[in-house]
């Protein structure tokens, strides 16, 4: 193998040239990486933030939230052109062509995730007067939903397909926590009509962080296309 | 129509060297096939065995079985196998003291056709099929060594075409053109596999990619892979092949 390595670079592409246009391609994926451990890391801000918010019913603080979403924006921007300047100028193939793509579409995901968050903001925005209970589950949900997230950032990182396999399980564990807020909200909007429209604004935060960790499923999915070049449903 | 060629543990020697090892291999009528892999792999050896030109080299040897829609080449004359399959070479090669229209005649004048209405519709059919006959209908009396770089590739592909073969093997056929006259030569070729069976020596893989509807890559001498372009270029089942397209080394 080693021979018909170096047969490779003696021969056929100028081996120098070889080398330092891969390293180009290196260097351009070693970017996407950096961008999307950014983004990750302003979604996970952006997230804790918003809950926060949420908890204290801080619209100012909503409206400071709100404003954040544009960060997540130019960073997803700064994805799409680095993947396109990579496709013009390297032509990846195989698994870099994976990668390139791969990076595109989680940093889809992670913009989606973003509006996902600041879509509790928007509830902080609209709910009136106090809680109507103590919020725990929401919390915990989202606690859940960003170690997803974090979890299939690594899982991206590394090319673990056993780190992105496992999200398919903490995503049912999420599905279930927001079964069980949808339930405890219609019994409490039940027994006092009054708070229905706050009630009905949390089941939307619910709502929003289950689909929060549907797009970390998504990224798992992304991971095993790396590695494999298929295509795997985590989210069922 | 294309025909196909179907190779059964070729094997190729330069004296005592074998350049080509145990080689099986389907090639699908009226598709373009292209064989990939580093220089020195035995890429080109392996097109120069399918119309027996790699035999008329001194101290070369070769083994192994090739057919030709179920005929092994070996039970046909040489000659009658290069009619069948044409070739084209990476630098064009018009003969320089003849004119254009004398280039693409050449082989059937050779073949005994000396028919002048003949012989005039035969050239301008094979300069239409390469996509030449606008540009040079109004000099075919210049020489071949007149027209631009690309221009008498095609010059070359037609004079290939003109003796009406199924099977066109191709060298690296636009490695010394720009990107307009390789533009040229690719169109032709996805128009010419309708009629002809294709086989084209490349070392740009993205021509490959362009072009081909099957990949074969070539490393040491060995076929290592060979499958739909599609597949060899976005998941190729073997480490070698993605070392090589991905120009990873090492």
């Amino acid at each position: 193998m080693i021979n018909e390595l170096k047969t490779i670079s003696q021969d056929g592409l100028d081996d120098e040239g070889g080398k330092l246009m891969r390293q180009s391609l290196n260097e351009g994926q070693e970017i996407l990486n950096n961008i999307l451990k950014d983004m990750g890391k302003e979604v996970e801000r952006i997230l804790q933030g918003c809950i926060e918010t949420l908890k204290s019913l801080d619209r100012t603080q909503a409206e400071y939230w709100i404003a954040q979403d544009q960060v997540v924006n130019n960073l997803e921007r700064q994805v799409d052109d680095e993947c396109v300047r990579l496709i013009a100028t390297q032509q990846p193939v195989a698994k870099d062509l994976r990668k390139v793509i791969s990076a595109m579409k989680i940093s889809t995901d992670l913009e989606r995730m973003s509006d996902l968050a600041i879509g509790i903001a928007k509830v902080t925005r609209r709910i009136e007067g106090p809680l109507c209970k103590p919020l725990v589950d929401i919390p915990l949900m989202a606690e859940k939903a960003l170690a997803m997230m974090r979890q299939g950032l690594e899982a991206y990182r590394n090319e673990d397909m056993d780190l992105a396999q496992k999200l398919a399980m903490q995503d049912d564990e999420v599905d279930h926590l927001y079964n069980q807020i949808v339930r405890d909200l219609l019994v409490i909007m039940s027994k006092k009509p009054e708070i229905i429209d706050q009630g009905m604004y949390l089941t939307f935060a619910g709502r929003y962080l289950e689909r929060f960790a549907d797009h970390a499923t998504n990224i798992g999915e992304n991971v095993i296309y790396i590695k494999t070049a298929e295509r795997k449903d985590l989210n069922k | 129509m294309g025909q196909s060629l179907s190779v059964h543990n070729l094997e190729a020697w330069y004296g005592s060297n074998k350049i080509l090892k145990g080689i099986n291999m389907e090639i699908r009528p009226n598709q373009v096939t292209a064989i990939i892999g580093p220089s020195g792999c035995g890429k080109s050896t392996f097109v120069r065995c399918l119309n027996r030109m790699h035999e008329t080299l001194p101290k070369t040897k070769v083994q192994g079985e090739i057919s030709l829609d179920g005929v092994s080449i070996y039970d046909l004359d040489p000659v009658t196998l290069r009619k069948k399959v044409g070739m084209v070479f990476q630098k064009a090669n018009p003969f320089p003291s003849m004119s254009i229209y004398d280039n693409v005649v050449a082989g059937l004048r050779l073949n005994g056709m000396n028919n002048k209405q003949e012989l005039k519709a035969s050239a301008e059919k094979s300069l239409r099929m390469a996509a030449l006959w606008d540009e040079v209908k109004d000099r075919l009396n210049y020489s071949g060594v007149s027209l631009s770089g690309g221009q008498q590739q095609r010059l070359c592909i037609a004079r290939a075409l003109a003796v009406e073969p199924s099977v066109l093997l191709m060298d690296e056929p636009a490695s010394a053109l720009d990107p307009i006259a390789t533009t040229h030569i690719e169109e032709l070729m996805g128009s010419l596999k309708e009629i002809y069976t294709i086989i084209i020596v490349t070392h740009n893989m993205q021509q490959a990619a362009r072009i081909a509807d099957s990949t074969a890559f070539f490393l040491s001498g060995e076929l290592v892979e060979h499958g739909p372009t599609s597949e060899i270029f976005t998941n190729p089942h073997d480490k070698r092949t993605e070392d090589y397209i991905t120009g990873r080394f090492g």
